[in-house]
């Protein structure tokens, strides 16, 4: 590997980091991993946990792959990250079994999920196969954290309305529910979470005009 | 591009699949003891809550020393069975078995110098396994405690079932009617439950698969321990 000219934090660099968030975010820009995004909105809690975990899984396999990126064969290289991702998602789930049995509880079948979430295979296929590790690594960390918000802020709607918690704790307090105000049950069900993710894309392309298609 | 020839693909897959073969085997084998350990003290801490007593992962082995007296395996006749360790029974592979072959694991805790029969369930929820500990009075019939756990039931819907508020609903239900027949506790659609009721109590909204499932498993599991139950009131 040749020596690193730029420096580790380049604006390039940053660049990897951040516009995942926004402008190029794998759910709402990209509309990958909308699947699991359904799945584990209901509360924040999970929601969150499934996020780290992600970004955990993510970084580490673009690493991987980056490394690897010269020596795999073209013609079977989805099975080569497969194997890694799979790999990974069996060893972050025996660790959190053996030393972080309660959280490992609360994930149960999401780390099973991970695998087949298509952000990480997308982004082993588009950018780990030909970028260096740490370019690499800090892509991995972007795109599971513009994940990883889209699910807060989707479960934030749906833990308040759907069952007047945040996090647990329950922040509607009860004397509005003597008034006669109801949990919305249909925002624990998943076609509410769709429809979430559809107003957030609306409201992003309607600021952000570059993401606006022309026909 | 550069192409690659066969064998070069077969080496580089037969090496791949071995390292990590051997990276995941390796794993399993050092991290196994840590796993078995944690599950069960978690097996333990169930078994307390069933009882309702708090407890932490630290605690949890020396409140089950103190409070559970023994554990037992007893067969469908009702009769204690010797030399099997009831603790480690799988109640998965026991209620495949049929009636006669099994052995069903009853756990005697003594509280505040009363003696409570916990009894373990086991059953099928929407996505996978339900299982759970009830906790009987001396009368063998009043719901002391509940606790039930899940595999990956929906968050929100079904994994209701592991929260305190649903439990404690099962709480002072009766087992069995005032004419001694098993009636067992129903779990019902929301709201639809009589709270005057001894023996029903409100299912999940939204989790109407998952209730049922509840519904099902106390029936299924705790009609099998009623020989025993008759054994023990005629002693």
């Amino acid at each position: 590997m040749s020596t690193e000219k730029e420096p580790l934090f380049s604006n390039k660099n940053i660049k990897l980091l951040t516009e995942p968030l926004g402008s190029s975010n794998p759910i709402t820009v990209q509309v990958l991993g909308v699947c699991s995004a359904l799945a584990v909105t209901v509360k924040i809690k999970p929601a969150f946990v499934m996020a780290i975990s992600v970004m955990v899984v993510l970084a580490v396999s673009n690493v991987v792959i980056s490394l690897l990126r010269k020596t795999v064969p073209p013609r079977i290289r989805i099975i080569v990250q497969l194997v890694v991702i799979a790999a990974m998602v069996i060893l972050v789930d025996q660790v959190l079994k053996a030393f972080l049995y309660d959280i490992s509880k609360q994930l149960s079948v999401f780390v099973g999920l991970i695998i087949t979430n298509c952000i990480i295979m997308g982004r082993l296929e588009a950018f780990a196969l030909s970028n260096k590790p740490w370019q690499s690594f800090l892509d991995g960390i972007g795109n599971a954290a513009g994940y990883g918000i889209i699910l807060i802020i989707i479960a934030f709607f749906r833990e308040l309305l759907g069952s007047g918690t945040l996090w647990g704790y329950q922040v509607i307090p009860d004397s509005v529910y003597s008034f006669g105000y109801k949990n919305n049950g249909l925002m624990i069900l998943p076609p509410m979470a769709l429809i979430v993710v559809g107003v957030i894309i609306w409201i992003q392309r309607a600021r952000n005009k570059d993401l606006q298609e022309s026909n | 591009m550069r192409s690659y020839s066969n064998t070069y693909i077969f080496i580089f897959s037969s090496v791949m699949v071995i390292i990590v073969a051997a990276l995941l085997s390796g794993a399993a084998i050092t991290l196994q003891p840590y796993q078995k350990r944690n599950i069960e003290i978690n097996k333990k801490r169930n078994i307390l809550t069933s009882v309702n007593i708090e407890s932490t992962a630290k605690n949890a082995e020396a409140l089950y020393d103190q409070y559970i007296l023994e554990s037992i395996a007893i067969n469908s006749k009702g009769e204690i069975k010797k030399g099997v360790d009831a603790f480690n029974l799988d109640m998965k592979k026991e209620l495949a078995k049929p009636l006669k072959e099994r052995s069903l694991p009853v756990f005697i805790c003594s509280l505040d110098s009363s003696k409570l029969y916990i009894i373990p369930v086991y059953g099928k929820g929407l996505w996978g396994p339900i299982w759970g500990y009830v906790s009987l009075k001396n009368d063998l019939s009043t719901i002391y405690g509940a606790n039930f756990s899940h595999k990956g039931e929906t968050p929100g819907l079904g994994a209701e079932i592991a929260n305190k508020s649903f439990q404690t609903e099962f709480f002072g239900k009766n087992i069995f009617n005032d004419k001694g027949e098993f009636v067992s506790v129903r779990v019902l659609k929301n709201g639809t439950a009589n709270p005057n009721s001894k023996y029903e109590v409100d299912g999940i909204s939204g989790g109407t698969i998952t209730s049922r499932g509840v519904d099902a498993m106390l029936l299924d599991c705790l009609i099998s321990y009623k020989p025993y139950f008759k054994n023990i009131k005629n002693e």
